[in-house]
């Protein structure tokens, strides 16, 4: 049995930076705290690291009785990640720096990452259920990190939601468990053709139920308003980004690993879901006034358009790459947006932006390149994103849902340009300077670079897309 | 050399932003008119060099996305240099006629030097994902065009419908171009490549389906009835460098993506709809000049005439896939007539829309019925509008004419009815003109009330110089054609080739 640890650096790193940050935490005195989120940093930076070393040497394998894969999904996914971490680590810096319980909000947004990273390789359905605690539960005390009236809503609408759909999930593993004999993918991939119909058909929408949780795609998406507009903003961006890497792509490896060869219908499912999931994201995005708000529901909107590569997952080669840049592309514009939201804490309706152009032009261009990047604008990054997922489902055999997330793409344009159009406005009643204070450097470093991320993941896409292709390992 | 002429403006662009406000508001627009001069005379250096009849020249191919099949291609042939020379030649009057401009100047000049890079790389793009790329960014560019210098908060809502409108129409070429992508052995979205393969031969309903989400985008963009509702507002909103762009060059894009990607890549399905591409030409036609004819506006009926003039281009391509009836000679010739017609109409509307912008920045309005007389007061104004106006109604010895001709030659044999039906457009046009032209001009002096008492100016020199200039190639076009059907024949020979394959 290959027990090798070296190939798990990058989760690693995480659990046991978090470990002494909790230790080294309760000693340092609160002004010294900083040192954890250096801690931090360089774990993610280490992860990276290990994670270049691993796709430079060509170490794919599975760990642990196949439990875990180390692919390439895993490693674009592990960099995906841990870049977004960095760059939340970037942005939280004001919000956080002092806090007395600065320690704590470094450790769980570590925890919370390793959690993500395990659900992105996890080959085993078990191994599954663990990564989606791991990254579910310190995500719930992150939400309700500012102990205030609405950040505690939405804890509680969180782990509500986040509990009842784990429940689903446990049992939709004992149900394929039942119908398999197995958990391991590779071994559900056999046996599950034989199985009886109903148990794996249940069984498979459990699991998925938990990882749409994930996602925050529709049915499952009630929390994600809440948690968005409720949690501290580098949160916010923080369950709007992250947990959707994890949960697509462990959805996508179950879906291309362990199902493929049943009689259940689930790309037509997940194209339905998909369907559903852009259209209502949009609809509700329409007429929002809140920033935050009207982010979330971009998010699940965008969460539609990536379900597609899932409902495509076995029928096309373009699915693996088309998910895979698309959530890179996605999280580097998420976040970039977010970072200009934290940078400006002042500002929290649509109309607070007016004149933000005149006042702070670099922060406009940012929010420009962001918005009209995750319309799906050229040369961004998500336009390329979107340019092969919207090939893939065409490739699939999903014209219609690619016609309809065309008809999306138009839509959001609308509520998108709600919140450009007042940029450049100038009008006698321009809000007053305070509306426009900013939170700090880190934040507006942190909203450049992201911004400038999605820019490149477009214009340098050849260099990032051969990184995505390679086979899954069972 | 091509990504230097195309790329120029844009690295002004960014030297602009870069360096610190410390220039004149004059000073930016001089170095915006000194960098549309240089990128012309570039182009004329290109134009010397081009030997007509080697097809695609100026090649350069860089691997840019491979794993997208997706490359940095540009090339230019017959079709799209007189479309890159007159993208040059309108940016640099629109330059010329901006020196008044005072509002916000720095980014005024970057959005347009932006937006030159953005059309010049259109149209020399050979790549379809390269294509697109530019057709959005003119999208957004002329977005900000109109909604940071247009006519207030009705500016701002015409903008929103623009953009609106042509993103739709975007997002359907865009579906279009993931079938031809799709279709193609191997994956690509290079132009010369597919257009060798022509990967669409033979299939039918998905031929026809990925036709119909190209033309839908490109219609949206000419614009041609019933998709053209975004044109008048945008344009009557629109400032009148905006508009005169939005006109000249914007709309060629989707006229452009006909003779280039429609045609050449789906031929067969081309041949079999062709019927439905002449009747929406002949049908914009017409209705482009009757509702012109009923409009009040002076900016508004011109950006009619636009949707008229359009529509002959429409009617040429269509019949140029119709293979029955006629022969080869006469199909390129309708395709000549086509791409003509572009140029020409870019140089005239282009010329028109600047001089409206004149008449609104006197008398801050566009009304037709506020002016009367205006030939007593503004002789130089009163005689170039004249001419212009002559010029878009197709008089002989004006570009329009040869193109016109041109198309209604090659049309005529395949197609005689929608043509028939087309040429009263040329006598509603001469009407609506002549009208416009008899009630602001002539009779009795009147000026609306908002000009002050000492009354109207006459053109100032940074007016007169481009719009006689851009007349004045209308002109030259119009008795000395041929140096430009030289270039553009062969290339229209060539698509005739493709679409008959």
């Amino acid at each position: 049995m290959n027990e090798n640890l070296a190939a798990l650096v990058p989760e690693l790193a995480l659990v046991g930076t978090a470990v002494i940050g909790l230790l080294a935490g309760s000693w340092l005195p609160r002004r010294r705290q900083w040192i954890i989120a250096v801690l931090a940093a360089a774990a993610c930076a280490a992860g990276l690291v290990a994670t270049g070393v691993t796709m430079a040497t060509d170490r794919e394998q599975t760990v642990f009785a196949h439990a875990f894969a180390v692919d390439t999904a895993t490693d674009f996914g592990r960099l995906t990640v841990l870049g977004a971490l960095l760059l939340i680590a970037g942005m939280s810096v004001e919000t956080v720096r002092g806090h007395k319980r600065e320690t704590e909000y470094w450790v769980l947004l570590l925890l919370t990452g390793a959690g993500t990273l395990a659900l992105i390789g996890a080959n085993d359905l078990l191994t599954l259920f663990a990564a989606y605690l791991l990254a579910s539960i310190p995500a719930y005390a992150l939400a309700a990190y500012a102990k205030d009236e609405r950040g505690t809503e939405a804890a509680l609408k969180y782990y509500l939601m986040g509990a009842l759909l784990g429940t689903t999930m446990l049992a939709g593993t004992a149900l394929l468990y039942a119908a398999g004999h197995a958990t391991l993918y590779r071994e559900l991939n056999t046996a599950l053709p034989t199985a009886a119909y109903g148990l794996v058909a249940v069984g498979l929408v459990g699991v998925l139920a938990g990882l749409l949780f994930k996602a925050g795609a529709v049915p499952a998406h009630f929390w994600v308003p809440d948690v968005t507009d409720g949690a501290p903003t580098p949160v916010a961006a923080y369950v709007t980004t992250l947990p959707k890497i994890g949960g697509l792509i462990a959805g996508f490896r179950l879906l291309h690993q362990a199902v493929p060869g049943t009689d259940v219908n689930w790309p037509l499912l997940l194209g339905v879901v998909a369907a559903v999931t852009m259209t209502l994201g949009n609809l509700a995005a329409f007429f929002q006034s809140s920033v935050k708000r009207l982010l979330a529901y971009s998010t699940i909107s965008q969460v539609g358009y990536l379900l597609m590569a899932l409902a495509v997952a076995t029928r096309t080669d373009l699915a693996q790459r088309s998910l895979l840049f698309y959530l890179a592309a996605y999280a580097a514009t998420n976040l970039a947006a977010f970072a200009v939201v934290t940078e400006l804490p002042h500002a929290r309706t649509l109309d607070d932006y007016r004149g933000l152009a005149r006042r702070r032009p670099g922060l406009a261009a940012v929010l420009v390149v962001c918005l009209l990047g995750l319309v799906g604008t050229p040369p961004t990054g998500v336009f390329l994103g979107k340019l092969e997922i919207f090939s893939a489902a065409v490739d699939g055999g999903f014209t219609w849902l690619a016609a309809l997330a065309v008809a999306n793409t138009v839509a959001s344009l609308f509520y998108y340009l709600r919140w450009l159009a007042p940029l450049f406005r100038l009008t006698p009643a321009e809000p007053s300077a305070t509306a426009f204070a900013v939170s700090g450097r880190w934040s507006a470093a942190t909203a450049y670079t992201a911004g400038a991320a999605s820019l490149l993941l477009g214009v340098a896409g050849g260099a990032v897309l051969p990184l995505t292709t390679g086979p899954l390992l069972p | 050399m091509l990504s230097v002429i195309t790329f120029l403006p844009l690295l002004v662009c960014a030297i602009l932003l870069l360096l610190p406000r410390a220039l004149s508001a004059r000073a930016y627009i001089q170095v915006w008119i000194a960098t549309a001069a240089v990128d012309l005379a570039l182009v004329v250096a290109l134009w010397t060099g081009f030997d007509p009849g080697e097809g695609m020249q100026y090649q350069q191919r860089v691997r840019w996305i491979p794993g997208a099949g997706v490359g940095y291609h540009v090339g230019v042939d017959g079709l799209s240099l007189p479309l890159v020379a007159l993208t040059c030649l309108l940016f640099l009057a629109v330059a010329v006629y901006s020196l008044k401009e005072r509002q916000r100047v720095r980014s005024y000049v970057c959005l347009f030097l932006f937006l030159q890079t953005v059309s010049l790389g259109l149209f020399v793009a050979q790549d379809l994902i390269l294509f697109f790329v530019f057709f959005d960014l003119s999208i957004v560019g002329m977005f900000f065009v109109i909604a940071g210098w247009g006519h207030g908060e009705r500016g701002r809502a015409a903008a929103l419908k623009f953009f609106l409108y042509t993103f739709i129409g975007s997002l359907a070429l865009l579906l279009g171009f993931i079938g031809l992508y799709l279709a193609a052995e191997p994956h690509t979205f290079d132009l010369v490549d597919l257009t060798r393969a022509n990967p669409l031969a033979g299939r039918g309903a998905y031929a026809g389906l990925v036709l119909l989400a190209i033309g839908v985008g490109l219609a949206i963009k000419t614009p041609t009835v019933p998709f053209h509702t975004w044109l008048p507002p945008a344009h009557t909103d629109a400032p009148a460098a905006g508009s005169a762009i939005l006109a000249g060059i914007l709309l060629k894009m989707g006229a452009y993506g006909f003779v280039r990607i429609a045609m050449p890549l789906l031929p067969g399905s081309w041949r079999q709809y062709a019927l439905v591409i002449v009747v929406v030409g002949a049908v914009s036609v017409v209705y482009g000049a009757l509702v012109a004819l009923a409009q009040t506006d002076f900016k508004r009926m011109i950006a009619y005439t636009s949707v008229n003039h359009m529509g002959y281009v429409v009617l040429a391509v269509g019949a140029a896939g119709t293979l029955a009836g006629t022969d080869a000679q006469a199909r390129s010739l309708a395709v000549t007539g086509a791409v003509t017609q572009m140029v020409s109409h870019g140089l005239i509307t282009g010329a028109l829309f600047l001089l409206s912008g004149v008449l609104y920045d006197r008398g801050r309005t566009y009304a037709i019925d506020a002016y009367s007389g205006l030939a007593a007061h503004t002789p130089r104004f009163a005689g170039v509008t004249a001419v212009a106006a002559f010029a878009s109604l197709g008089i002989p010895g004006f570009s329009g004419f040869i193109a016109e001709f041109q198309i209604f030659t090659g049309s005529l044999a395949s197609r005689t009815v929608a043509t028939a039906i087309a040429l009263t457009g040329i006598l509603l046009t001469a009407a609506l003109f002549l009208r416009a032209l008899r009630s602001m001009f002539l009779g009795v002096p009147r000026l609306p009330q908002s000009i002050p008492t000492g009354g109207i100016s006459d053109l100032e020199r940074t007016e007169t110089v481009p719009t006689v200039t851009l007349l004045a190639v209308a002109l030259v076009i119009g008795v000395v054609p041929r140096w430009l059907l030289d270039v553009i024949e062969p290339a229209s020979r060539t698509v005739i080739e493709l679409v008959a394959r």
